[in-house]
C-alpha cells in the first residue's frame, strides 16, 4: 500500500524532460529581436520563393515610355533608367541575395567543417598543416580575396558564390576544430572509443552533433555578410550578370542617377540593410539562447 | 616576451609561405591558357609570347612560382598591362592615400566605438544603453557602399556642404583635405565603429563588475574618476589590439568606399584592374594586403604582450 502510495505521488512522477532543442527555442522565443529577424528571414525566403507570383510587373521588360519615374501608383517603387519597375526588380533581386548568402555559406561549411573535424580529431601534423591553411586564407583580408577570386573565376553569379564560399571557409574550419577540440575529451566520447566505435563514426555520431548550435549561430551570421559580399561584387558587376536584377548591381546604376532618381538607390540598399539586419538579429538571439551561462 | 615574440614569428613562415602559395595560385584559377587571357584583346602572337615569358608560364609551375617569389623578395610584382607602369611602383603610389583614408576612419571608429560602448556599459539598462545597441547592429548591417550613395545624396546632391567625389591631399590643403575625407572615412569607419562598440561594452561590463573597481568605489573615489581610470584602462587593452586587426578590415572596406567616392587609392587600383582584366595587378595588391594584414596581426600580438604584465614576465 505504502509502494502504490509512494509511485503515485506528484514527487515521484517522472515529468517531461525537455531537449535542449526545445529549451534553446523557447529561450529564442523570448528574445524579441531575434523573432523579428526570424520572421523577416521567413517572410524573405517566402518573397524569392513567390516572385513570380507576387511580383506586379516583368523586372527585365523595358519600358522607354516609363524612364526614370518616381514612384507612383502604379510603380510603387519608381522606374530604373530603362523603365523598369523597380519594385519587380528589388522582389526578384531577393532570390539572388538569398541564394548567394545560403549557397555560399553551404560551400563553406561543406569545405571548413569536415576539415574542422578532421583538424580538430585527428591532431599533430594533420592538424598544424589544416591550421596553418586556415592562418594564411585569413590573413587574406575577407573582400580582397573574394574580389580576386570572383575577377579570375569570372563575372557571376555562379562564381560570386563560389568566391564567396571559399573565403568563408576558413572561419568554418577554425569554429569546427576549436570546438571539436573541447569535445573530443569529453568522458562520452572517450565512452564511444572504447566501446570500439570507428573515428570516423565517433566524429559524425558524437561529436558533429554537439558542434551544430555554434555552427548554426555562425551560419546565421555568416549569411548575413554573404549577402554583403554578394551584393558588394555585384556592385563591382563581378556578382549578378544584366538584366537579371540583384540589389547590389540595381545600386551600381542608381549611383549615375542620384540626383535626378535617389529612389533608384533608396530601396536597394534598403532591402540589403534589413536582410542582413534581419541575419545579424537571428544570429545575436541564438548566439544568448545556445549560451550555456544563460541556462 | 622575446621568446614568445620569437615563437610568434616562427609561427609566421608556414603562414607566409601558404598566403604566397594562394596568392600565386589565382592566375591558374583563370579559364583556359593565362596568358592568352591576360592578353586580353591583344592577339599578337609577339605579346602573347612576351606575357609568356615574363610570368614563365612556359615552365614548369614549381619554377614559375620560384620566379615569382623571387620576382616578389626584390620587389617585383610585374607590370600592370594596362597601365604598362610596375605594380610595385602603381601600389607605392596608391596605398598612401589609403592608408589616409583608413587612419582617419579608424579614428572616427574608434572615438564614436568606444566612446558609446563606454556609455552603453556605464548606464546599462537605460535608453543610452538601447541606443547604443541599435547604433551597433545599424553598423554592422548597413551596406557602407549604400551609406556612402546616400550621404552624397544628402551632403553634397541636397545641401552641397561637402564634396561628392575626389581627393587632396592634407599636404597641400589640410581643410579641403578634410573636406573631402570626412564623408568617405565616416562611411569606411561606420561598421567597424560598430563591432569596437560592441566589444568595447563587453570589456567594461566585466571591469565594472571587478573587484578593484568595487574597490576604488568603496574608497569614495568619484564614479566619472572609477570609470575612465579604473575600469576603461584596463578595459581598453583588448580594444587596441582589435583596433589593429581591424584596421586590416578597413583596406577591404576601401574597395568599395573609394570606388564611390572616386578617390585614387588602392580599393579604387584593384577595382579598376579587375573591370579591365589586369590580373598582375590584382595578384600584387593581394599580396600587398595581405602582408599589412599579417604585420597588422603581429603588431597587434606585440601591443597585446607589452600591455598584459603577465605576459610580459
Amino acid at each position: 500500500m505504502m509502494a502504490g502510495v509512494a509511485l503515485s505521488s506528484p514527487a515521484t512522477v517522472a515529468e517531461p524532460v525537455d531537449s535542449p532543442s526545445r529549451r534553446a527555442w523557447r529561450r529564442l522565443k523570448k528574445r524579441r529581436g531575434a523573432m523579428f529577424g526570424l520572421i523577416v528571414i521567413v517572410a524573405l525566403i517566402a518573397l524569392a520563393i513567390c516572385a513570380d507570383l507576387v511580383s506586379p510587373h516583368d523586372p527585365i521588360k523595358q519600358s522607354y515610355s516609363a524612364v526614370r519615374k518616381a514612384p507612383s501608383l502604379q510603380h510603387w517603387f519608381g522606374t530604373d533608367e530603362l523603365g523598369r519597375d523597380v519594385l519587380a526588380r528589388i522582389i526578384f533581386g531577393t532570390r539572388a541575395s538569398l541564394s548567394a548568402g545560403i549557397i555560399s555559406v553551404g560551400i563553406a561549411m561543406l569545405l571548413g567543417v569536415p576539415l574542422g573535424l578532421i583538424a580538430g580529431y585527428c591532431g599533430g601534423f594533420i592538424d598544424a598543416l589544416i591550421s596553418r591553411f586556415t592562418d594564411a586564407m585569413l590573413a587574406c583580408p575577407f573582400l580582397i580575396l573574394a574580389i580576386a577570386l570572383a575577377a579570375f573565376l569570372g563575372p557571376s553569379l555562379g562564381n560570386a558564390m563560389i568566391a564567396i564560399g571559399v573565403t568563408a571557409m576558413p572561419v568554418f574550419i577554425r569554429l569546427t576544430r576549436g570546438q571539436v577540440m573541447g569535445i573530443a575529451v569529453e568522458t562520452y566520447v572517450e565512452a564511444a572509443r572504447a566501446i570500439g566505435n570507428p573515428p570516423w563514426r565517433i566524429a559524425v555520431r558524437h561529436i558533429l552533433p554537439n558542434v551544430l548550435p555554434q555552427l548554426l549561430v555562425q551560419i546565421t551570421l555568416t549569411i548575413a555578410s554573404a549577402i554583403i559580399a554578394e551584393a558588394s561584387l555585384s556592385f563591382l558587376g563581378l556578382g549578378q550578370q544584366p538584366p537579371a536584377p540583384s540589389w547590389g548591381s540595381m545600386l551600381n546604376s542608381a549611383q549615375r542617377f542620384l540626383t535626378n532618381a535617389p529612389w533608384m538607390a533608396v530601396w536597394p540598399g534598403l532591402s540589403i540593410f534589413i536582410s542582413v539586419l534581419a541575419f545579424n538579429l537571428l544570429g545575436d538571439g541564438l548566439r544568448d539562447a545556445l549560451d550555456p551561462k544563460n541556462r | 616576451m622575446i621568446g614568445l615574440l620569437a615563437r610568434r614569428l616562427l609561427q609566421l613562415i608556414p603562414t607566409i609561405f601558404l598566403v604566397s602559395v594562394i596568392i600565386f595560385s589565382l592566375q591558374h584559377l583563370l579559364p583556359g591558357d593565362p596568358a592568352l587571357i591576360m592578353a586580353g584583346e591583344e592577339k599578337d602572337p609577339e605579346v602573347i609570347a612576351q606575357i609568356r615569358a615574363q610570368y614563365h608560364l612556359d615552365q614548369p609551375i614549381v619554377l614559375q612560382y620560384l620566379y615569382w617569389v623571387k620576382g616578389v623578395f626584390v620587389g617585383d610584382l610585374g607590370e600592370s598591362m594596362r597601365l604598362k607602369q610596375p605594380i610595385s611602383e602603381l601600389i607605392a603610389q596608391k596605398l598612401p592615400v589609403t592608408l589616409q583614408l583608413a587612419s582617419m576612419a579608424m579614428v572616427i571608429a574608434l572615438v564614436i566605438g568606444v566612446g558609446m560602448g563606454v556609455l552603453s556599459a556605464v548606464k546599462k539598462g537605460t535608453g543610452w544603453d538601447a541606443a547604443a545597441n541599435l547604433f551597433a547592429l545599424w553598423g554592422i548591417s548597413t551596406p557602407n557602399f549604400w551609406l556612402g550613395i546616400m550621404m552624397i545624396f544628402l551632403f553634397s546632391v541636397q545641401l552641397g556642404w561637402l564634396p561628392a567625389s575626389g581627393f587632396v591631399s592634407p599636404f597641400e590643403n589640410l581643410s579641403q583635405s578634410l573636406k573631402a575625407s570626412i564623408m568617405p572615412a565616416f562611411v569606411l569607419g561606420n561598421s567597424i565603429a560598430g563591432v569596437l562598440m560592441r566589444h568595447t561594452r563587453g570589456a567594461m561590463l566585466q571591469a565594472l563588475q571587478s573587484d578593484y573597481v568595487r574597490t576604488a568605489r568603496a574608497k569614495g573615489l568619484h564614479e566619472p574618476r572609477v570609470v575612465l581610470h579604473h575600469a576603461m584602462r584596463n578595459a581598453l587593452t583588448p580594444i587596441i589590439t582589435l583596433g589593429a586587426l581591424e584596421f586590416g578590415t578597413l583596406l577591404s572596406g576601401a574597395v568599395l568606399t573609394e570606388q564611390i567616392f572616386s578617390i585614387p587609392g588602392f580599393g579604387k587600383l584593384i577595382v579598376d584592374a579587375v573591370l579591365n582584366r589586369d590580373y598582375a595587378v590584382v595578384q600584387g595588391v593581394v599580396l600587398v594586403t595581405s602582408a599589412v594584414y599579417i604585420v597588422l596581426n603581429l603588431l597587434a600580438d606585440i601591443g597585446y604582450i607589452l600591455a598584459n604584465p603577465r605576459l610580459r614576465a
